[in-house]
């Protein structure tokens, strides 16, 4: 028990906003391409139901300029869990993008979203056992390297989005 | 004491500071744990640990019986983003400017 402790990292923020508009903006595409990563989600919310991740086609660009190489079609790929809308998400997560992280077993994200006097928290649960390199890639450990900052950074860009409608790039 | 204040207040004390460290080493630890690495009662420990928790900068997840402790670094990313990248752009472009006004002179 000791180990899956040490490997799961816990993140969380609080949001003025309904429970419904962060569901929303985790769930669904036209939000994620607007914050974080960028990358359009593809989620059957039901147990079972596939969860995919596509990437927008400036991201693509950028990415392959950057890295080189071509990039999946599906950069991140996993299976919901547990859909209890608007208030928990569970599916599991494999990143695609990188082939060190492609062989890594398949981690597990909680999202958790409670209404609070005038806002909500959301707390992300990332249970990441035998998957050291996604824990340093979603920890921000590679930020200097281009490889972003990670849940704190994409939570952090989410909250921006949602309160204010704008995130820094724009 | 609105967000800001309770994280500086949380940051404002060296066994927090700490604590927050030792869950930096190793995230998701039971008090009996951080107690051990602390000279201070397990009382003085925990009442650190809910200012910390009240701060947002560590989040407690139950596992069976015990209640681990997690570090939240959220709050710190966006004390960063609005406290120090704000000033250090500042410098940097006053920096830059000088550097323009330097280059016009000659």
């Amino acid at each position: 028990m000791s180990t899956s402790t040490e490997t799961t990292q816990v993140y969380r923020i609080y949001i003025k906003a309904s429970a419904q508009a962060i569901w929303d903006a985790i769930t669904k595409p036209e939000w994620t391409e607007r914050y974080g990563y960028t990358g359009l989600v593809d989620f059957d919310l039901r147990s079972g139901g596939a969860y995919k991740v596509r990437p927008t086609e400036p991201f693509k660009k950028e990415s392959e300029a950057r890295f080189g190489g071509e990039l999946p079609e599906v950069i991140i790929d996993g299976e919901v869990v547990e859909a209890d809308p608007p208030h928990k998400l569970v599916h599991t997560f494999r990143m695609l993008m990188d082939p060190g992280m492609a062989e890594e077993p398949y981690t597990r994200i909680t999202y958790e979203i409670k209404e609070l006097d005038h806002m909500c928290s959301l707390t992300l649960t990332h249970e990441l056992e035998g998957a050291p390199k996604l824990a340093a890639l979603v920890r921000g450990d590679q930020e200097e390297y281009g490889a972003g900052g990670g849940h704190a950074w994409v939570l952090s860009e989410l909250k921006t989005l949602i309160e204010t409608g704008k995130v820094f790039a724009d | 004491m609105n967000d800001d204040d309770r994280v500086f207040n949380a940051l404002a004390d060296s066994n927090r500071r700490f604590l927050l460290d030792l869950l930096f080493g190793r995230d998701g630890r039971p008090l009996t744990e951080l107690e051990s690495e602390l000279e201070m009662t397990r009382f003085g420990v925990m009442k650190h640990l809910r200012v910390l928790e009240e701060a947002g900068l560590v989040v407690t997840r139950r596992s069976g019986r015990e209640k681990l402790h997690f570090l939240n670094p959220v709050p710190i990313l966006m004390i960063h983003e609005r406290w120090i990248d704000k000033y250090r752009e500042g410098r940097v472009s006053a920096l830059t400017e000088l550097k323009a006004q330097l280059e016009e002179q000659r």
